[in-house]
């Protein structure tokens, strides 16, 4: 039996990663996997809570406790058998969840939480690796047929559920691989795609199929496709980013993140690369301006393509490094993040307005910037600003990068199909995920804006729970919390 | 005056003479019948009654000679007596000179009492409540009405009447606890009179009414169907069980006889018996199961009479026998006022035993002689031995039709099974044999409400023992219990043979699937087995009334055909076939074979897969299975096994878990003071929360169901859903069961209450004093919308004109009405506790100490002025820490009798949790083991109770004093005996509350929501008008200002937060207090952890600010400016039709709702102050003269005499003491008192430190309770004859809780000597049984005898016993002690003490012992426990026992 007493005994040991020096030559993972001993250790910190807050802060609601308890006794078969219950892709959460369970652990109020993603992540790798990741496909086929339209986490997690459900799955994606933001945005140092593909095989297996390069809206029509499909599910993402528009954004050599990021994978992975090379950072002055986690990607991989040197600008200022009165625990803070790629170099600056591109020969040189301000006082996410007077300056640059975020999602196929959009742009749906039209589904970044690896995964399962009690009347899959 | 009667032998000469005064010619003794007839007063009814007399009379074949109208005098009685007060005649009934015997007369009278009985029952009177017929017979007779014992004989002329002449007289008065008073339940009845309760009342009228089937006698003949039903319906637990040995005596068995079938004693276990005696138990085990419950039982029939105590001794009986010959018993001594030179001996009445006296032959004869020879009177050992087939010797069956590979995983989804009940409940069961334990309330949905199907086990609670009887310990007072059954048809109980007791013994009703085998497989033997599938077709949901119906008719058939044994199983269920719920079907089948007189024909066997926890079992025998096999139970522990989730084999596992099963058994029968298996079978003690009357009516009649709820189609649907959802589920998870989330919260489980959402917004908004905050606290915790889970949050307010907030009273004046709740130091940490205490200190509001006591050093405020003290001290049964001190420095003064989450339960805190610092609070030794009894030993009864809180207020005359009930049925009639024993407050508790650690079973499934027991008091009290006397407080899950508004609604004028408090201060719904392991550092004594406590009192105060702001809002938008205005408005609310959730459709609050009339003037909240009667007491001239010892510290000394009627003494002076000088007390022998005579009830209780008590006398019960430093010396009168060491001086639970001090008793003690004792030294010259229970520390030195199960429990201290006859060894029960020889050290101290009694009471006894004590010493015995001598550093001790983890609180 577990020791419920672990936590005091044991302290949080966090993630190991290579040194620096050794990862940023090349693209590889940047984790250092750990050993077993030390995952039956850490995951008996875990106090098996009477009401696991880590369960609340975990929108797929995985059962971490349970799990915990089961690899600190060492019965990894045990935690696999639970954790594939509720997530699609373990693996990936495991490696790039920025982990809002650990943040409302119960052991985190006064000590430091559980180390849950790497504990996933150590299920994942063993479930992976002890051939327990295999195909199981469905006993029963219903007969009915479900296109999903993208690939990334929301639809390859719907697409899972419904082909468990008994039905035949298409996933329609206009790239030529399978995974969304997870293949082309998120780079391999986080993410190595063979992780990707051994799941999308054992997904081939159990019945899925998969269309590449295939763009509904273009080329294929959605209205033939209602002829072969009962039942639709739209999850392209939100791709549309962001733009700074401000003198001097026409200038050659200012580019919006995920450009830069799907370029830099596609060079990774061997893919074909368009003519015109001018995407890479090697020898270069970048500026990348946001400071979130795409820009923070974006740090990593120009480190990684040799860039001259790196700066990180964002408008906000500095966030605290630990929670304030208005972030109480259990909720998921608003905190200063270091990540790997800030480790491996470059400089941020904090409450820096761009002001213009200054360039020369249509090519960016320059951006001048002006410091702002914000009333200390004013404690909302969005403050209001001024700009300090007197407080321009300059950065050199040759290659800015947009990381600023990402606004709506394409609208080419959502205006086809006349669907409506909330006030940001996004898909409408009801509470069952469908949209305003009958039979068309949405999940993902697509329904609910730019978000997270683990929402598209909860939103991809929760419509697919919605999509078979449309076909069936009923559905046994999990159903969404709270209802 | 709750009733009153006296019975006596018919007074001939005296009815001769009246008689003839009203024309009425009586002819010789023995040849007429007399009886007081109670009848209408309504005048054309009483003559219809009289009619049917005669008549009935008539037809009998005997003469009616006439009736007499009693002389009464009505002046002196109470108001509710004379309201019912029927007119009272005598009717005389010559006898036919062809009936030769009395015997054969009396069996005729009772035939006419019958048949009248029934007539008149059926024939609709209008005032057919005011007909009763007291006792027709020519040899008894008996005066009694609804009256005080006093006024009797002022009532009743004929009783001042000298001439009115009888050789015995057995007299009874009434405190009704759980029927209001009536004329009629009066008592003595015909046969006896029974001071306790029948607590296994439902289940014996239902197997008797079952027998009615088999009943044959000569004696009645063919008449025999005219005396059915034998209970009459409507009467009293005592009234039933005189009629059935009425029934057993008229039908030819000897009184004794008759009593020792329905009250046997405990003779499984009993070392001492003859086997003959043993045989004839054994037998007769067989004939009818025992009437169970705490009884002090008299009987006679006019020649002899005799007296008996159930198996527990739970009441007390004290006799003298004077030199006249003259024998008075009685529940004291002291009632009568007897010379002590004339008492030539003192006894009591022991567990089990009878006391008998036969008048014709002028003799007292000795328990063991009458049951001997009783016993000897049949072959009834011979029979029993040959007869009875015990279950390990039947040949094993065939092998168990397994079927082939069944889908494990799917077979326990479909029944419901979910990782929970694998992982918290199966698995402790199965590793360790220990049923399952934790922390905090229930927070989850009543099965009605929940959304999620529930099985038919969760719409049922467990009712529990409180204050009216005694829960039992089935740990330590393992020798009364008994999981044994006998399986097979019953036979005629009016005769006797062999084949009375053909029967299949099974001694653990729990069967393996071999033993099930080895049943179904018997072959010829007279038993035949035949299976009945209780599966129906889930497609269709009109199959499962269809299938209920059809297995009651194939039950029926098979009985006709000779079957023995129904086996209803419901093997093979698939996707079409689901079981019925395995409850339904036994229960149904049970009450339809009573009622077609069927039943004790057959047993019924349960081959299920539902039942997997203690509370299912417990329901399937409480509604009538025989036994359960609970096949599905076993794969699953098969299937732990199998993955290494449980360490041991299967067959281990598998025995640990049937362990478990039965622990947890024996432990619900015990909170309900019940002992045996065997009564506790169809006794339905449970309460059904949610079910339709349908449901009730049909298969669980007699049982309560106060909201309605479920019906069949409910049901039906809930039972098809979760199998489809189980066979639909398989397809896409077929390898992991569902997680319920009721223990522990999930996203995707049941709903709680407390929730991630919900703590965090509370502890945001008390942290930050945020109301915005707050309010969406309350909001998560008031709109229940979407899942209901409080029967409250089904109740909207009704519209009426609201008034302007300010005009409402502040939350200064509301405060005051909110407390924190008990939590003992000792399950919470001492920064918590204190932050607690200086919370509600400021708001004016008040905390509880809980039952572990308190540091001293927090009674004084510190430096800066912050008070620290908790205001309410509780004393629980334990009575850790209950010192003087301890209670003078209280505003309030509570008894606990139960707490929600573990009613009736005792608690253990384990010696490697009792810290230095706890052990100093609670007067005991670090490391030794503290067990909390079930019962407080000085609470049998009420008025037991009422003489606690007179000790109480004696010792703290300005603290009030209050009593903890938990809702249940019948806690409204618990509550007005409450209020009339002169509690100033009673709290109410709801069943769901928190805990430090309760078995999760006990968690969920005993106790009721506060909503139905509440307002059942209030209702109570409003009608009894008694409300305006006594505050009524509740909690229980109270968590918001709405919360607060609907208990005040329902009738509380007090409210009680624990467990929301704790969240204020950081809890985060951990669940691991009973771990000692809270990260947030409340419920732990880890010093680590205590670290991490951030709490702060301001915090609290938030709290409850924001809760009495919402409480504010709510009155002023009901318009109501005061608390004390809404209490009791009932009418404001109504049930908020439109979020009932699907199950609950029909749900119907109008018994809670109910707003009774109530007599004009009299408030709907407390006005008054109770009269506690302390203003005379004797302590009031103790203190008087005492005064210069107060005043100058001088020494006095005094002499008084003293009688049964002073109690309490000593008291209120040593509470005065402690006041005056705090725990040190006086020096030595400050205060020296003699005392002469019989003393009362705790004498000498919590006697302060320099006061000496010496008694030349006899005292009753609870001697020297509590003594905390003072000197106790009894000895006989100076006149009386008898050897001392041979006769009873005190009562009964001497020295319970005793703190330190010394006793020297010369002569015997009761039973339960130095119960709990802490650390007196007591010298003693023989005692009871169960001798020092759960003491922890102290020395006793018994010079005498000792009764059985001495030490049981007992963690700490020494005993040394005086057994030159070496019988000790027996009667000691030996799971936490070791016997040793006496070393130095004890020689010394024994030597001592010896010489002390003999100095101080002259024991010629002692004497003899001092004078050759080096020969003697070794004939002591030193009784030592282990942890003791561990904790003392004495060596390596043997392990303790294996005993459940339970802490207290
Ligand atoms: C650079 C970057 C790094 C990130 N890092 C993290 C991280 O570390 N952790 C984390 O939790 N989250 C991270 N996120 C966010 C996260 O990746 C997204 O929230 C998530 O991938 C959204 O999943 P989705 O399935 O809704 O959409 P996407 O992953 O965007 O997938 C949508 C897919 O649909 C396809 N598609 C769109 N329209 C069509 C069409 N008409 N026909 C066919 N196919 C179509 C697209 O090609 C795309 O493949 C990151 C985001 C970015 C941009
Ligand atoms: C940690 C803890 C310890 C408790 N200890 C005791 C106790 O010693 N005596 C007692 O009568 N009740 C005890 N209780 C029960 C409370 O007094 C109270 O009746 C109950 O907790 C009220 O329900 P609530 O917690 O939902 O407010 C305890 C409760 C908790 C949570
Ligand atoms: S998916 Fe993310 S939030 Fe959920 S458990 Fe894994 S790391 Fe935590
Ligand atoms: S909240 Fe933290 S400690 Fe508690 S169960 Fe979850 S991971 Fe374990
Ligand atoms: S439930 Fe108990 S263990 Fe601590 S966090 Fe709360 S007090």
């Amino acid at each position: 039996m577990a020791d419920i007493k672990g936590f005091l005994t044991h302290k949080r040991k966090d993630a190991l990663y290579r040194p620096v020096c050794e990862r940023v030559k090349d693209f590889d993972e940047v984790y250092l996997a750990r050993s077993e001993a030390q995952s039956l250790v850490q995951a008996s910190r875990c106090m098996d809570c009477g009401t696991p807050f880590c369960n609340w802060g975990c929108p797929l609601g995985n059962y971490i406790s349970e799990w915990n308890e089961y690899v600190s006794v060492d019965k990894w078969a045990h935690a696999w058998r639970l954790l594939k219950a509720t997530n699609s892709l373990p693996e990936i959460t495991g490696r790039v969840c920025p982990a809002p369970c650990e943040y409302a652990c119960v052991l985190g109020i006064n000590d430091d939480p559980v180390t849950v993603r790497e504990n996933e992540l150590a299920i994942a790798e063993y479930g992976c690796e002890k051939g327990l990741l295999r195909a199981r496909p469905p006993k029963k086929r219903t007969g009915k047929k479900v296109a999903v339209i993208g690939s990334g986490p929301a639809g390859l997690s719907c697409a899972d559920q419904l082909n468990n459900a008994g039905h035949r799955v298409v996933v329609f994606e206009r790239d030529p691989k399978i995974g969304g933001i997870l293949r082309y945005g998120i780079p391999d140092f986080k993410l190595e795609k063979s992780v990707l593909d051994q799941r999308v095989r054992v997904w081939e297996q159990e019945g899925i199929e998969f269309r590449t390069d295939t763009h509904v809206g273009q080329g294929v029509h959605i209205e033939t496709l209602k002829r072969e499909f009962d039942a639709f599910c739209l999850a392209g993402g939100c791709r549309l980013p962001r733009d700074l528009r401000i003198e001097g954004r026409e200038l050659e050599g200012i580019h919006f993140a995920m450009d830069f990021l799907i370029q830099a994978n596609k060079i990774v992975s061997g893919e074909k690369i368009p003519e015109g090379n001018s995407l890479h950072a090697k020898g270069k002055r970048v500026v990348v301006i946001g400071g979130g986690d795409t820009g923070a990607d974006c740090v990593g991989v120009a480190n990684r393509q040799g860039a001259r040197c790196i700066i990180q600008i964002e408008l906000l200022p500095q966030p605290p490094s630990c929670r304030g009165e208005n972030m109480q625990w259990p909720k998921y803070p608003f905190l200063l993040k270091t990540s790997t790629s800030h480790e491996e170099g470059g400089r941020r600056y904090w409450s820096v307005m761009t002001k213009r591109f200054i360039g020369k020969n249509g090519r960016i040189e320059k951006l001048s910037c002006i410091k702002v301000g914000f009333d200390p006082h004013n404690r909302t996410l969005c403050p209001p600003m001024r700009e300090i007077p007197d407080s321009e300056f300059e950065i050199e640059a040759d290659l800015a990068i947009l990381a600023m975020g990402f606004l709506q999602p394409e609208q080419g196929l959502l205006k086809e199909l006349r669907l409506e959009s909330d006030s940001r742009g996004n898909v409408k749906t009801d509470v069952s995920y469908m949209t305003s039209q009958k039979g068309i589904f949405a999940a993902g970044d697509m329904h609910r804006g730019q978000s997270l690896v683990v929402w598209a995964i909860a939103e991809g399962r929760n419509a697919a729970y919605y999509i078979d009690t449309y076909l069936m009347g009923t559905s046994s899959l999990m159903p969404p919390y709270g209802r | 005056g709750d009733g009153a009667g006296i019975l006596i032998q018919m007074p001939h000469e005296f009815f001769r003479e009246v008689a003839a005064e009203a024309q009425i010619r009586l002819p010789g003794k023995g040849y007429y019948g007399s009886g007081l007839v109670f009848l209408p007063r309504d005048r054309k009814e009483r003559d219809f009654c009289k009619r049917v007399f005669l008549k009935a009379v008539t037809n009998e074949g005997q003469v009616l000679l006439g009736w007499r109208s009693v002389p009464v005098d009505n002046t002196e009685i109470g108001n509710t007596a004379r309201e019912t007060e029927p007119v009272i005649e005598q009717v005389f009934i010559g006898r036919n000179r062809k009936l030769a015997t009395d015997l054969s007369f009396e069996r005729v009278l009772y035939g006419i009492r019958k048949k009248i009985e029934h007539t008149v029952r059926c024939a609709g009177l209008s005032q057919q409540s005011f007909f009763y017929i007291t006792n027709l017979s020519c040899r008894t007779f008996s005066y009694k009405g609804l009256l005080m014992p006093g006024q009797l004989k002022t009532f009743f002329r004929d009783l001042g009447n000298e001439r009115l002449k009888s050789s015995l007289c057995l007299v009874h008065s009434r405190y009704s606890t759980n029927t209001f008073p009536a004329w009629d339940l009066a008592q003595p009845f015909r046969f006896l009179a029974h001071n306790g309760e029948i607590n296994t009342l439902r289940g014996n009228i239902n197997w008797m009414r079952a027998r009615e089937g088999l009943l044959r006698s000569e004696a009645f003949g063919k008449d025999l169907k005219s005396i059915l039903p034998v209970i009459v319906p409507g009467g009293s637990d005592s009234a039933a069980l005189d009629n059935v040995f009425e029934l057993l005596v008229l039908g030819g068995r000897d009184i004794a006889h008759a009593m020792m079938m329905l009250i046997p004693a405990a003779w499984q276990e009993n070392r001492f018996l003859s086997e003959e005696l043993k045989g004839f138990y054994e037998y007769h085990s067989c004939i009818t199961e025992p009437w169970d419950g705490p009884a002090a039982i008299a009987f006679t029939d006019g020649i002899r009479i005799g007296a008996v105590l159930d198996r527990n001794g739970l009441r007390p009986a004290r006799y003298l026998l004077t030199k006249e010959g003259l024998v008075v018993m009685a529940s004291e001594v002291g009632v009568l006022d007897i010379p002590a030179q004339e008492i030539i001996a003192s006894g009591r009445l022991e567990p089990g035993k009878m006391f008998f006296i036969d008048t014709a032959l002028g003799l007292i004869v000795d328990d063991e002689k009458i049951k001997e020879d009783i016993a000897r009177r049949k072959p009834y050992h011979a029979w029993a031995k040959e007869k009875i087939v015990h279950l390990e010797t039947l040949p094993a069956g065939l092998k168990a039709s397994e079927r082939p590979q069944e889908a494990i995983p799917l077979l326990l989804s479909s029944f419901g099974y979910t990782r929970e009940d694998m992982r918290m409940i199966i698995r402790p069961m199965a590793a360790q044999g220990q049923e399952p334990i934790g922390s905090m309330g229930n927070d989850v949905p009543h099965a009605v409400l929940s959304l999620r199907p529930q099985l038919l086990y969760a719409y049922f609670k467990q009712l529990f023992a409180q204050v009216t009887n005694p829960a039992v310990d089935s740990i330590r007072e393992e020798l009364v219990m008994s999981l044994s059954v006998c399986l097979g048809p019953e036979q005629n109980m009016l005769t006797e043979g062999p084949e009375h007791c053909h029967k299949l013994k099974v001694d653990q009703p729990i069967l393996t699937n071999e033993e099930l085998s080895a049943i179904q497989s018997i072959q010829g033997n007279g038993f035949k087995t035949k299976s009945i599938s209780i599966l129906f077709n889930a497609k269709e949901e009109s199959d499962f009334l269809k299938r209920l119906t059809a297995i009651c008719k194939e039950a029926e058939s098979a009985i006709r055909a000779g079957y023995t044994f129904l086996v209803l199983s419901d093997r093979g269920s698939n996707e079409q076939y689901a079981a019925l719920p395995a409850l339904l079907a036994t229960a149904t089948l049970h009450h339809h074979l009573i009622k077609q007189a069927l039943r004790t024909q057959v047993s019924i066997l349960l081959e299920s897969a539902e039942p997997r926890e203690v509370h299912h079992f417990a329901l399937l025998f409480g509604y009538g299975a025989d036994c359960v096999n609970p096949y599905l139970a076993y794969k699953a522990i098969a299937s732990l096994c199998d993955e290494g989730d449980v360490s041991v084999d299967f067959s281990t596992a598998r025995d640990n878990y049937r362990k478990a099963v039965a622990k947890g058994i024996l432990k619900i029968l015990s909170k309900m003071g019940i002992s045996t298996l065997q009564s506790y079978r169809g006794a339905q003690i449970f309460e059904a929360l949610g079910l339709h009357q349908e449901v009730i009516e049909r298969s669980f009649p007699g049982t309560v169901s106060r909201i309605a709820g479920a019906d069949f189609k409910t049901i039906a649907r809930e039972t098809i859903f979760r199998h489809e959802q189980a066979y639909k589920r398989q397809d896409i998870q077929a390898d992991l069961l569902p997680h319920s989330g009721l223990y522990q919260w999930r996203k995707d489980g049941e709903s709680h209450l407390w929730n991630p959402d919900s703590i965090a917004a509370l502890q945001d908004a008390s942290r930050t004093n945020d109301y915005a905050r707050y309010k969406e606290f309350a909001s998560c915790i008031n709109n229940q919308e979407k899942g209901p889970v409080t029967l409250r949050s089904l109740f909207k307010f009704k519209e009426t004109k609201p008034v302007p907030i300010a005009e409402v009273e502040p939350f200064e004046a509301i405060a005051r009405r909110f407390v924190t709740g008990a939590m003992s130091f000792g399950s919470i940490s001492r920064a918590t506790h204190e932050t607690i205490a200086i919370a509600m200190n400021q708001i004016g509001g008040k905390s509880n100490t809980g039952e572990g006591g308190e540091d001293p050093v927090r009674f004084s405020p510190r430096a800066n002025g912050t008070c620290v003290r908790s205001a309410i001290k509780q004393v629980a049964s334990g009575r850790f820490g209950v010192t003087t001190n301890y209670l003078v420095n209280a505003d309030e003064l509570q008894i606990k009798i139960a707490q929600g989450a573990k009613p009736g339960e005792g608690g253990q805190l384990p010696g490697h949790k009792v810290s230095a610092t706890i052990a100093k609070i609670r007067y005991t030794t670090p490391g030794v083991t503290l067990i909390s009894p079930p019962p407080h030993h000085d609470i049998y009864s009420i008025e037991d109770l009422a003489q606690l809180i007179f000790d109480l207020k004696n010792t703290n005359p300005s603290a009030r004093i209050s009593v903890k009930l938990v809702s249940e049925i019948g806690v409204g009639t618990v509550a007005a005996g409450v209020a009339k024993g002169h509690a100033d407050m009673i709290l109410v508790s709801g069943g769901d509350g928190g805990t430090g650690a309760s078995p999760l079973s006990s968690i969920r499934h005993a106790g009721l929501p506060w909503e139905l027991g509440l307002s059942e008091v209030h209702q109570t009290l409003v009608l009894n008008n008694l409300r305006n006397r006594v505050r009524l407080q509740t909690d229980g899950q109270m968590r918001t200002g709405r919360d607060v508004a609907i208990a005040a609604m329902l009738g509380a004028e007090e409210f009680g937060f624990c467990t929301s408090v704790l969240i204020v201060l950081g809890c985060v719904m951990l669940r691991h207090c009973h771990l000692n392991n809270c990260s947030v550092g409340i419920a732990t004594q880890d010093e680590a952890l205590e670290r991490r406590f951030t709490g702060r009192p301001e915090h609290i105060i938030h709290y409850f600010r924001f809760v009495a702001e919402e409480l504010r809002e709510i009155m002023a938008q009901l318009g109501i400016k005061t608390v004390d205005e809404l209490i009791g408005r009932s009418d404001l609310l109504a049930l908020n039709q439109t979020i009932l959730p699907w199950k609950a459709a029909s749900i119907d609050y109008s018994k809670i709702l109910y707003k009774p009339n109530h007599s004009s003037g009299q408030a709907l909240y407390c006005t008054q102050r109770q009269d506690h009667g302390i203003g005379n007491v004797l302590d009031m001239q103790l203190i008087e003269a005492s005064r210069e010892v107060f005043s100058q510290k001088k020494s006095v000394a005094i002499q008084l005499p003293i009688r049964n009627t002073d109690r309490t003494t000593g008291a209120m002076l040593s509470g005065q003491v402690c006041k005056m000088f705090g725990e040190e007390g006086l020096p030595d022998n400050s205060i020296h008192c003699t005392f002469r005579g019989i003393a009362g009830q705790s004498f000498g209780a919590w006697l302060a430190k320099g006061i000496t008590f010496e008694l030349e006398g006899m005292a009753n019960d609870y001697v020297g309770k509590g003594v905390s430093g003072g000197k106790i010396i009894i000895y006989p009168d100076r006149d009386c004859r008898y050897v001392p060491q041979d006769n009873v001086i005190i009562g009964n639970t001497g020295f319970y809780g005793a703190i330190t001090g010394e006793a020297y008793i010369r002569g015997r003690a009761g039973e339960r000597f130095c119960i709990r004792n802490s650390g007196i030294f007591a010298v003693v010259e023989g005692v009871g049984d169960h001798g020092c229970e759960y003491m922890t520390g102290g020395r006793v030195i018994v010079l005498g005898d000792t009764g059985r199960n001495f030490a049981a429990g007992m963690s700490g201290g020494i005993a040394y016993v005086y057994d030159p006859n070496r019988r000790f060894c027996k009667r000691c029960n030996l799971d936490m002690v070791e016997l040793e020889t006496l070393d130095m050290q004890d020689k010394e101290l024994v030597a001592r003490l010896l010489g002390n009694h003999v100095r101080f009471t002259k024991s010629a006894l002692a004497a003899t012992i001092a004078d050759n004590f080096d020969k003697e010493a070794d004939y002591f015995v030193k009784v030592m426990p282990f942890e003791y001598k561990r904790a003392l550093g004495l060596g390596v001790a043997k392990a303790p026992a294996a005993l459940a983890e339970i802490s207290d609180g």
